[in-house]
Formats: structure tokens, C-alpha cells, sequence
């Protein structure tokens, strides 16, 4: 029996690493995948395109530009002098906001009139125009209780000339402190992530496509002439991919470590032993499809058919927290779920097992299940 | 090239692609899919940001603060904790979101007029969430304290405060912010993408791994009929799923649709035929379906997803990937889609994109059916 399983897995290996392209296609697509989405998938906006509409040209209009400017978040990128302008600069997306100024804005603030500034956002994007636009109502109200504090300043000496009062403003001050990723970087949040997205379609695809393949150019019957039992031969056929799973996983996280500089607080070993875990439900899943598809073609559309929702419903990009409650059970069904949370907890917040020991036996419980249902299909087919 | 031997390739594709039923239904599910995923399920807007409220002061005071934050949609005050432990494992266990401490002497501070403290514990590692809730409860306590100045000054006799300047926001073209508004389109870019990478790309490598391609070859059909030919029958494929797209976007989701279904159409059928044909050339490049497959996803899926602006802001990307995403087909198609969906804008704005879309399915089309005589000859 070892002896006809090493045959098998040796005949992959050769299979997978004869032709010097297809060993390529092996390791450098997880690379490229790494380096495109580490650098891609960033929700973080850091210099907003913002177009200046100056309709007061004066001193305390020029102080609010600077406090734009100041805030190291916004580029002033144009100076629209019409509302034709200002339409064409948000059309053609050129700028992410407006912020006009109305005439009058100086007078109205030195007579304590309640005056105000407009902002236009291009909200095509909700997500960076959410953004925006707490950036900028936060700048135009500190400019607005900076104004608030002079004034009261000058009340407070005209008025000591009469008599001395005490003058208290209550101030409420937000103080607020960020545990796991101080800097809010999305980078620190996503690469993690992406190393489970890697290591998922790597195994999945690989697993489904060598199987489907054997069966679409015929050589599947040479094989079953043989006198390999169909247990060796899902083994030999799903080993060497696991193999290079594992490496990939380490390569990409190697390669996340020194490219991006993803804090790692947790435990490697930990890491390893549920990439495992998840492993045996991904290659599982991967013998699944290949029993389900008659071709290449149909093994890959039923792949990404599956990859894509168990991927978009892991809470990669989009948090489960915000998905409506009924679609929030429907992940607990999703297994990538649990080990993207694995992976960010070890990653970000150092988590043991103490706190992911029920993720972790969601994983297990899934790995066995799919791949015992997955090896008794195998099993029939063959028969 | 003539047309009865170009028909021929494409009946004979289009058979191929009807007999298989389960990839036909699967690429007419798959638009389908992540229509219902992305306009029902997924989106990046914030709300009901779960919250433990830790008040160590346990006064009026400290009780109405605590109501603003009640009182705000945004925020969902799940329970009163009375120690930092706590916190603390709610948010390892990624329970909570935030938690807003008031500390002792909260009221004190802020009836003697000194500066009063809030904290808030904020758990940072998805950092786009939390930088949005961070912005909601800046705002929460901005609002608050106005108000209480304000207060303070009528009690004191004088004239209420008004604020002197206050930000009017508006927002154009997406005015809920509503994230469904402008992934929706682009996923008509995303799908056709996919299609072209994982139908197109696979046609002639099968041919090759087959070995159905030297009895083609023995026909009297040119590498350009066949390359054409192949090109029109996915052209339908996809046709039908950017129509399945629009329907469902625009009548179930409800994504808003300002512009002109013509030239909408127009800028679709330049996309989907670069994009296929740049499948076929790489699948006359590779030779066997899983490394068509493996470039197709590299080559078209990823940077059609990625760099395309379609969720993620080309913006905010290094200058270097800015300059790769250039030669991204789907950059120019997404900006299209947003510009004719949520702004209404046509040919006088978007004839650049247009004019790349045209170039980029020319050259590459020429492309390929190079590829291909020299893969025959």
C-alpha cells in the first residue's frame, strides 16, 4: 500500500513540476496575488482631491483653506470659479469635494452671525465619501470653535473692564485609544486575509482541476486498471497540493512579514496547525467538485461558484457584523469564516486558544465531515 | 474571411457551449450571485456598532452623555460593564467594537468648566470600520458639547451661542451612501471579466489539450475566423449576463440609472470584446486549460476586481500600481458604468475612457489572431 502511494504521489509531483511553467504557476501567482491585493485593497483614504471655491476672498476664508490644507488629509487640486465648473470637476471625478465659500463669510463672522460653508461631496464611492465627509465636518467644526473661543475671549475682556467674572465653557474632549492596528491601517486588516484566500484557491482549484483532468483526456481508465485502490489514489492525488498549500502559505506570509510589515503577535505554530485544519476542509471540498464535474471547464465555473460567496461571506472585505441578520447565520455555514477570523486574531490581537478554540472546532468538525462525504463519493465513481 | 466559415466556427462554439448545460447555468448563475451577494448582503456602510458603556461615574451627567450615544442609530449599547477586564475580552473575542468609559469625576470636571474626558477602547484591526465609528462618535460628542455651551451660556443669562459656522453637506450622485449604489454597476465589469477568464480563456486550450485542434485544422477555416468566430459566441454569453445584471441592479436593487441605455450598450459591447479577446489570446498561448485558467485569473479576474476602481479607490493605491492599473481595461469600463449609472454623463465626459476601451480591443485582437497563425504555422 506505501509503496503504491508514493507511486502516485510521485507521479503528481512529476505531473505538477515537469513543465517549468506550470511549476511557475505553482508559486508566483500566490506572490502576485499577495502583492496586488496587499497594495490594491486599501479602504484608508489619505489625501482626499478636494476643489476650493472661494467666494469671500479674505482673511478667515484663506484661515479655513489653510486648515484644510493643514490637516494633511485634503489636496487642493482646483479652484472652480462657477457652479458649471464645480459640475464638471465632480463629472469627470476629478475632485472628491467642493468646499465653497460663500460672500460675506468674514463680515457675518466678525457680527456673530451664524454663517455657513458648503461642501459638495462626489458620493459615488459611499464608502470614501463617508469619510470625507467626517474629515471635513470635523475641520470646519474645530475652525468653527477656534472662532467660538476668540469671541468668547474678546466678550470675556470687554467685559472685565466692568467687573471680573469667572467664565466657564464646559469642553468635552474625546480621548480615544486604538487597540491591534493604532495607525488604522487597512493594510495591517486585509494581508492577513488574503493569505487565507491564497491558500483556499490554490488547494480547491488544483485538487478539482488534476482530478477533472484525468477523467476528460481519458487517462483516468489507465489509472483504474491499475492496481491502485481508489483511497491511495485520492491521497496521492491530494497530498502533493497540500504540500503546496502549506508552502505557498508560508511563502505568502514570509513575503506579507517583510513587504508590508503586518505586525504578527500570535503563535506560528497555532497558525500552522489550523491552516491544517483548513486545509482538509478545502482539499475535501476540492475531491467534491472533481466528483461532481465531467470537465475542466465545469470544475472551474463550480469552484469559483463556490469559492466566491464562501469568500465574500467570510468577512474578508465586507464585515459580517454589517450583513442583515438572517444572511449573518448563513455564515456560521461558511468555514473560510472561521479561519479568516483565526488567521486576523493570531495576526492582529495575538489570540491563543483560549479565545479561537471555537473556531477551531467549527474548522475540524468541517474538515472531517466534508472529506469523509467527499472520499465515499470518490469511492463510488470509481467503482 | 468569409462569413459562412466564420458562422460555422461560432455555431459549431455556440453547441459547445449550449450541450454543456451545468457551465451555460453556471455562467448565467454567477452574475446572479454576486448581484444577491453584493446588493443584499454585503456592503461596507456602518451602522448598530456594538458598544460596551463602562461609566465609572454614575451621575446625571455621565448618564445623559451616555444617552447621546443611545440615542444615535449608529450605535448599539449592548450592556454596562464595570471594569476594564471586561472590555477587554469583549473586544479579543471581537463581541464588541468599542467601548465608551467615563471616567470618575466626569461631572465634576465638567461643571467647573475644566476639559472632561471621554474615552472610548476601540478595536482597530479592521481599520475601515473603526475609523468611520471613531468619526460617528467624534461627531456624537462634538454635537453634545455645542449643545452644552450653549446651555451654559443662556444660564448664565446671556444670549445663546449660535455656532458660527456650520458645515452644509451635500452629497451628489449617491446621496444615501448607500454601497450598493456603485459596487452594483461595477459588477458588470467584475462578471464580464470572469467570464472572459474562465470561458474564453479555456476555448482553444481545450481544442489543444484535446487534440481537437489538428482536425480543425485540417478545415479550410483561418486562425482569424476561428479566433473571431470563438469571440462571438461568448460575445453572447456575455451580452446576456451584463443584460441580467442591469435588470436585476436596476429593478430588484434599485440602483439608480441616470444616463443613455445606448451608449451604455455601446460601451459594453468595446469592453466584452476586448476582454475576450483577450482570453483567447492567452488561451492560443497556454496549452493545457489549467495554466489558461491560472493567467486568465492572474491576467484579467484579479486587476479587473482590484484595480478597476470598483470597490477600492485607484486613488489611495502607490503611485506605482496607479500607473499599472492604466492598462487595466476595467478601470476605463468602471468608471464608465458609474458615470452612466449614478451621474448621467455621456460621451462629452467619458470620451477618453471610451477612446481606450476602443484601442485596447483592437490592439488586443489583433493580438491574438497573431498569436494564433504563428501557433498554427
Amino acid at each position: 500500500m506505501r509503496e503504491r502511494l508514493l507511486c502516485i504521489i510521485r507521479k503528481e509531483f512529476r505531473q505538477a513540476l515537469r513543465e517549468p511553467r506550470m511549476r511557475s504557476m505553482l508559486f508566483i501567482p500566490p506572490l502576485v496575488q499577495l502583492f496586488v491585493f496587499g497594495f490594491a485593497v486599501n479602504l484608508d483614504v489619505d489625501h482626499a482631491t478636494l476643489a476650493w471655491m472661494d467666494g469671500d476672498r479674505s482673511y478667515q476664508s484663506r484661515e479655513l483653506l489653510a486648515a484644510f490644507q493643514g490637516s494633511g488629509r485634503f489636496e487642493v487640486v482646483a479652484e472652480p470659479a462657477n457652479d458649471r465648473e464645480v459640475q464638471q470637476l465632480l463629472d469627470a471625478s476629478r475632485a472628491d469635494l467642493v468646499v465653497r465659500v460663500l460672500p460675506g463669510f468674514e463680515r457675518d463672522l466678525a457680527r456673530g452671525r451664524s454663517t455657513s460653508v458648503q461642501v459638495l461631496i462626489n458620493g459615488t464611492n459611499s464608502n470614501t465619501a463617508s469619510i470625507v465627509s467626517s474629515y471635513a465636518s470635523s475641520i470646519i467644526t474645530d475652525f468653527a470653535s477656534q472662532v467660538m473661543q476668540e469671541r468668547n475671549r474678546e466678550l470675556l475682556s470687554a467685559r472685565q473692564v466692568a467687573a471680573p467674572v469667572s467664565f466657564h465653557v464646559p469642553q468635552l474632549k474625546l480621548q480615544s485609544r486604538v487597540w491591534f492596528n493604532p495607525d488604522l491601517l487597512s493594510r495591517n486588516y486585509f494581508v492577513p486575509g488574503i493569505v487565507v484566500n491564497i491558500i483556499m484557491l490554490i488547494t480547491l482549484m488544483l485538487t478539482a482541476m488534476a482530478i477533472v483532468r484525468e477523467k476528460e483526456i481519458g487517462t483516468m481508465e489507465q489509472l483504474m486498471v491499475t492496481p491502485i485502490r481508489p483511497i491511495e489514489l485520492m491521497l496521492g492525488k491530494t497530498l502533493p497540493f497540500a504540500l503546496v498549500g502549506l508552502v505557498d502559505t508560508v511563502l505568502v506570509i514570509i513575503a506579507a512579514l517583510l513587504l508590508f510589515h503586518v505586525p504578527f503577535r500570535g503563535s506560528v505554530l497555532l497558525l500552522f496547525f489550523c491552516a491544517v485544519l483548513f486545509l482538509m476542509t478545502s482539499l475535501g471540498a476540492g475531491i467534491f467538485i472533481s466528483t461532481i464535474s465531467q470537465t475542466q471547464q465545469q470544475a472551474m465555473m463550480t469552484t469559483f461558484l463556490f469559492f466566491q460567496p464562501c469568500f465574500l461571506l467570510s468577512g474578508f472585505a465586507f464585515p459580517v457584523r454589517n450583513m442583515p441578520d438572517s444572511v449573518q447565520y448563513l455564515t456560521y455555514l461558511d468555514p473560510v469564516r472561521y479561519f479568516m477570523e483565526i488567521v486576523r486574531g493570531v495576526f492582529l490581537k495575538g489570540s491563543g486558544v483560549s479565545v479561537l478554540w471555537p473556531q477551531m472546532l467549527a474548522l475540524a468538525i468541517f474538515g472531517v465531515v466534508i472529506l469523509t462525504l467527499s472520499s465515499l463519493r470518490f469511492r463510488k465513481r470509481l467503482d | 474571411m468569409s462569413v459562412r466559415r466564420l458562422m460555422a466556427v461560432t455555431k459549431k462554439e455556440l453547441l459547445h457551449i449550449v450541450r454543456d448545460v451545468r457551465s451555460l447555468a453556471l455562467a448565467l448563475a454567477l452574475p446572479l450571485v454576486m448581484l444577491l451577494l453584493f446588493g443584499y448582503a454585503l456592503t461596507l456602510d456602518v451602522d448598530r456598532i456594538p458598544t460596551y458603556v463602562y461609566d465609572q461615574d454614575h451621575t446625571p451627567e455621565s448618564r445623559e452623555l451616555i444617552d447621546q450615544f443611545r440615542g444615535s442609530r449608529y450605535f448599539q449599547l449592548r450592556e454596562a460593564i464595570n471594569n476594564y477586564k471586561t472590555a477587554e475580552r469583549g473586544i479579543d473575542k471581537s463581541a464588541i467594537l468599542l467601548s465608551i468609559v467615563v471616567p470618575r469625576y466626569y461631572s465634576r470636571h465638567l461643571l467647573s468648566g475644566d476639559e472632561a474626558d471621554v474615552q472610548l477602547l476601540v478595536d482597530g484591526s479592521d481599520s475601515n470600520t473603526a475609523s468611520i465609528a471613531l468619526g460617528y462618535a467624534d461627531a456624537v460628542i462634538e454635537s453634545y458639547s455645542a449643545q452644552l455651551r450653549s446651555n451654559a451660556q443662556v444660564r448664565r443669562g446671556g444670549q445663546p451661542m449660535r455656532v458660527p459656522v456650520d458645515p452644509r453637506i451635500r452629497v451628489w450622485y449617491n446621496s444615501d451612501l448607500k454601497s450598493k449604489n456603485f459596487i452594483v454597476p461595477g459588477l458588470i465589469a467584475v462578471t464580464m471579466m470572469i467570464i472572459a477568464s474562465m470561458l474564453s480563456s479555456l476555448t482553444i486550450a481545450r481544442e489543444w489539450e484535446n487534440g481537437t485542434m489538428e482536425q480543425l485544422l485540417s478545415t479550410p477555416v483561418r486562425p482569424g475566423e476561428l479566433v473571431l468566430g470563438k469571440l462571438l459566441a461568448y460575445f453572447a454569453l456575455g451580452l446576456a449576463d451584463m443584460a441580467i445584471s442591469i435588470i436585476v441592479g436596476v429593478f430588484i436593487f434599485q440602483v439608480p440609472f441616470r444616463g443613455n441605455a445606448g451608449f451604455l450598450l455601446f460601451t459594453s459591447c468595446l469592453f466584452l470584446f476586448g476582454a475576450l479577446s483577450w482570453g483567447i489570446f492567452l488561451s492560443a498561448t497556454a496549452r493545457t486549460q489549467l495554466m489558461a485558467f491560472q493567467m486568465g485569473m492572474l491576467s484579467s479576474f484579479l486587476p479587473g476586481y482590484l484595480l478597476s476602481g470598483f470597490i477600492y479607490s485607484i486613488h489611495n493605491m502607490p503611485r506605482i500600481i496607479q500607473i499599472v492599473s492604466y492598462i487595466v481595461p476595467a478601470r476605463y469600463f468602471v468608471t464608465i458604468l458609474n458615470g452612466v449609472f449614478l451621474k448621467g454623463v455621456g460621451y462629452r465626459i467619458l470620451w477618453l475612457e471610451v477612446l481606450m476601451l476602443a484601442i485596447y480591443a483592437g490592439l488586443v485582437f489583433w493580438g491574438a489572431s497573431r498569436k494564433m497563425r504563428l501557433k498554427v504555422a
